[in-house]
């Protein structure tokens, strides 16, 4: 029965979007306040009756009830119960349910941040986010149900995929859709302006704190993803410019974009059009990543078995959603106009530069990601694109992207002489670079061009992001720094980290395949690996073979190092979980391959200088965005419009 | 006036970005496709000389070992022609005789395909397209 209810709950959930998605677009257009009114209780009851429903999902789970398709295929008995909740995300069907109860959370958080807003703009920019929502719900009830019965049932379920039985995949799917979903906030507040005409520097500040949260969940997301990919996938690598991959770092680079574009139309009331169209496009490139990743089109190593119709489905909606806001776009653009200029030397047109970059950024992406299709489609064969496409291409506007970033952060806005500009940041520029040259030389002994001017112009914004902050903390000169400020020095510091660890780990990286016995002593990257023993273990649904390593320094035991092959029971596949070895600067990873006869194993035995960089940075960069939600102005503004919505309503315009 | 001539050269420029833009994209993009070949395409001396991806199934009962050492050769068909492979890393996870496999490499000089790269997927069930593709060619191609 409550399978059923679930359905039942679901179906609900879309008819309470559809009155969520009608009325108060209608009442804001005739000025109706009673079915403005109606925007928030009908968000609200369709918070709840999705959350009935995704709460009917895991009850499924949780007692084994495989008569449900979803949790025949996805589930099975032996689960530890951590996973079997976790397996509602594990497979198409419940991963849309999260999409969707993920979006219901959004709205309802909307529903309550948006009570200073004006109701006519606040019944809009629901009424947006309910027609989204009322595409999704209809989406999964016609094409995904995760409700489907199986009859007869089987005695049994599929189980997890033994990949997915790991704690990051845990956490991984919901923080990237709180982010994947969330940028459809501002693609709502964006089409809200253009369905008002008002969109002025108000309107970027209450856009700007979603954006930044949505861009916050979407980072960790990804990192989280990568580190999965990095400790799970077996095999040490952390990014593989993967279809899937692709379709979320698309919005995030776009994202990125909107964010700083907004930073200029909240400051300076311009770049009007242009921060609605990354709404726009970020919103897209979101749906059109859940288009890639349910439908057949993409050769990746994340697809699900796939099905054309839904594919189709996805891209109508894709068609309805941005084709709407862009003939929205078309009809209105035209009334915002700017309400100031800006000179070739200011924080401006450097921000302009961010955003070209980083829209030619994820162009070089999209184009990558997208020419197996279209060469396929045009009969010129089945063809794949290689990381060292995407490696070189990408690297096209982010090298000059990240230099910029440097400068632009000392930048004032309107303008500035250009001489000043270069006093001020000639010496953490010259210093990034003797570092750049020196120290990959000295504690690597090599260094290539492209290298040393990665790992300079990534020293250069590390130490650019840290020259206020010293000036303000050590020297105590300066004025004191906003929590905004802080947020933007603490989020660059962040890219610096990331790009130097990104750099110096593909760099130096060691990598070495062997065959060993027990016994065997094995050097690579300056340690020494002593294969003690293989022994057999059993877990809750998987035995294994361990392995014993002992990694040594110049003789000195550093750690013991047990790398598992798990055989999982009901799926009987092999399953590398890696064994590594962390600290500060460098990762040792040990991976036990299978038995090649005569007592040999195969191992992949890896050094990874400052790949904790990776994380250490992204991890900056959502701390930095924290900081940044938190800025006085954002409480402050709240403040004061819930003040002028206490006076009697005196016009929204 | 002036605003007008500078909106004219900024417009240049922009098209003259793009289009140095397009063109390294064209090249990067020409040097780093692997083509994907099937068995079939392979005997028929379809293959190039630089690296390919090859895609079948990896026949049972081909995998041998050269006990001891990672040197592993195998067989990938699709049922109608074989290309032996051989490859000299660690296999990954759900490598096994007959399940699909995509290799990444080129031909040796004596009709072996050299592996650098042994390519499986997530899902065991999981049939990378091109190969199921390929496998379905030769089958049509032997009824006819």
């Amino acid at each position: 029965m409550i399978p059923e209810f679930g359905q039942l709950a679901l179906a609900l959930a879309l008819c309470l979007a559809l009155v969520q998605a009608t009325v108060p677009l209608f009442g804001a257009a005739r000025g109706r306040a009673d079915w403005m009114a109606l925007a928030r209780p009908a968000a609200a009851g369709q918070f709840v009756f999705v959350a009935i429903a995704f709460g009917a999902l895991e009850y499924a789970l949780l007692t084994d009830d495989f008569s449900v398709s979803f949790v025949a295929s996805h589930s099975n008995s032996a689960l530890p119960d951590f996973y079997k909740a976790t397996a509602a995300w594990g497979g198409h069907e419940g991963s849309m349910l999260l999409w969707i109860t993920v979006l219901a959370v959004w709205t309802m958080a909307v529903a309550a941040g948006s009570r200073s807003q004006p109701q006519e703009f606040a019944s809009r920019v629901l009424g947006v986010l309910g027609i989204v929502s009322a595409g999704i719900i209809a989406f999964a009830l016609l094409t995904s149900n995760p409700f489907t019965r199986l009859i007869p049932a089987p005695a049994d379920g599929n189980d997890l995929n033994p990949l997915l039985q790991d704690p990051g995949m845990i956490i991984h799917p919901p923080t990237l859709y709180l982010g994947y979903v969330g940028v459809a906030v501002p693609f709502a507040f964006a089409v809200a302006a253009l369905l008002t005409g008002r969109l002025d520097k108000d309107w970027a500040r209450w856009t700007r704190p979603w954006t930044i949260v949505a861009w916050m969940f979407l980072t960790a997301g990804i990192t989280l993803g990568s580190w999965w990919a990095y400790y799970e996938l077996g095999w040490g690598g952390w990014w593989f410019w993967d279809p899937v991959e692709n379709s979320s770092f698309m919005p995030w680079l776009m994202t990125t974009a909107l964010l700083h574009s907004l930073a200029v139309t909240e400051r300076r009331g311009i770049f009007k059009s242009w921060t609605v169209l990354l709404a726009i496009a970020a919103f897209s490139l979101s749906l059109f990543g859940t288009f890639l990743t349910r439908s057949p089109v993409m050769i990746s190593v994340h697809a699900f078995a796939a099905d054309p119709t839904r594919g189709l489905f996805i891209l109508g909606l894709l068609g309805l959603f941005s084709g709407g806001a862009l003939a929205l776009y078309a009809a209105r653009a035209r009334n915002f106009e700017a309400e100031g200029g800006f000179k070739l030397v200011s924080r401006e047109a450097f921000l302009l530069a961010n955003n070209l970059l980083l829209v030619i950024a994820a162009g070089v992406v999209l184009v990558g990601t997208l020419a197996p299709l279209f060469v396929d489609v045009l009969g010129f064969g089945t063809i794949s694109v290689g990381p060292p496409y995407f490696n070189l291409m990408f690297l096209v506007p982010v090298l000059p992207l990240v230099v910029l970033l440097g400068m632009g952060m000392h930048v004032a806005w309107r303008s500035m002489p250009g001489d000043a500009l270069l006093r001020r940041l000639r010496w953490p520029a010259a210093a990034a670079v003797v570092v750049g040259i020196a120290a990959p030389l000295i504690f690597f002994g090599t260094a290539s061009v492209l290298t040393v001017l990665a790992i300079s112009i990534a020293l250069w914004v590390c130490a650019s992001s840290l020259l206020d902050p010293v000036r303000r903390l050590v020297f105590r000169t300066g004025a004191p720094l906003t929590r905004g400020q802080v947020g933007m020095y603490l989020a660059h510091f962040g890219v610096g980290v990331f790009m130097l660890g990104a750099t110096v780990a593909s760099a130096y990286k060691v990598e070495l395949d062997v065959s060993a016995r027990p016994g065997d002593t094995v050097t690579a990257g300056g340690y020494e690996f002593v294969f003690k023993d293989v022994r057999k273990l059993e877990g809750p649904n998987f035995v294994a073979d361990e392995g014993e390593f002992e990694l040594r320094d110049a003789g000195t035991l550093v750690a013991v190092l047990t790398p598992q092959i798990r055989t999982y029971q009901v799926q009987r596949e092999p399953m590398t979980e890696a064994a590594i070895d962390t600290n500060v600067v460098r990762d040792v990873f040990v991976a036990l391959g299978e038995p090649l006869g005569d007592n040999a194993w195969s191992l992949r035995l890896q050094v990874k200088p400052l790949i904790g960089f990776l994380w250490l940075g992204s991890g900056l960069m959502v701390l930095g965005g924290l900081f940044a939600i938190t800025d006085r102005r954002y409480r402050a503004a709240v403040r004061q419009t819930q003040q002028a919505a206490a006076q009697p309503a005196t016009g929204t315009a | 006036m002036k605003s007008r001539t500078q909106r004219k050269l900024f417009i240049v420029a922009v098209l003259i970005g793009i289009t140095v833009a397009g063109f390294l994209t064209y090249r990067a993009l020409q040097e780093n496709l692997l083509y994907f070949f099937s068995p079939t395409q392979v005997a028929a001396g379809e293959a190039p000389q630089r690296n390919f991806r090859l895609g079948g199934m990896v026949l049972a009962g081909s995998v041998k070992r050269e006990t001891g050492t990672l040197n592993v050769s195998f067989v990938v068909t699709d049922n109608v022609h074989s290309v032996p492979v051989k490859y000299n890393r660690v296999l990954p996870d759900l490598f096994r005789e007959g399940a699909g496999a995509v290799v990444v490499g080129r031909m040796g000089d004596n009709g072996e395909f050299l592996a650098d790269e042994v390519i499986a997927k997530h899902d065991e069930n999981y049939m990378p397209p091109e190969v199921a593709e390929a496998l379905e060619k030769a089958r049509a191609a032997q009824n006819q």
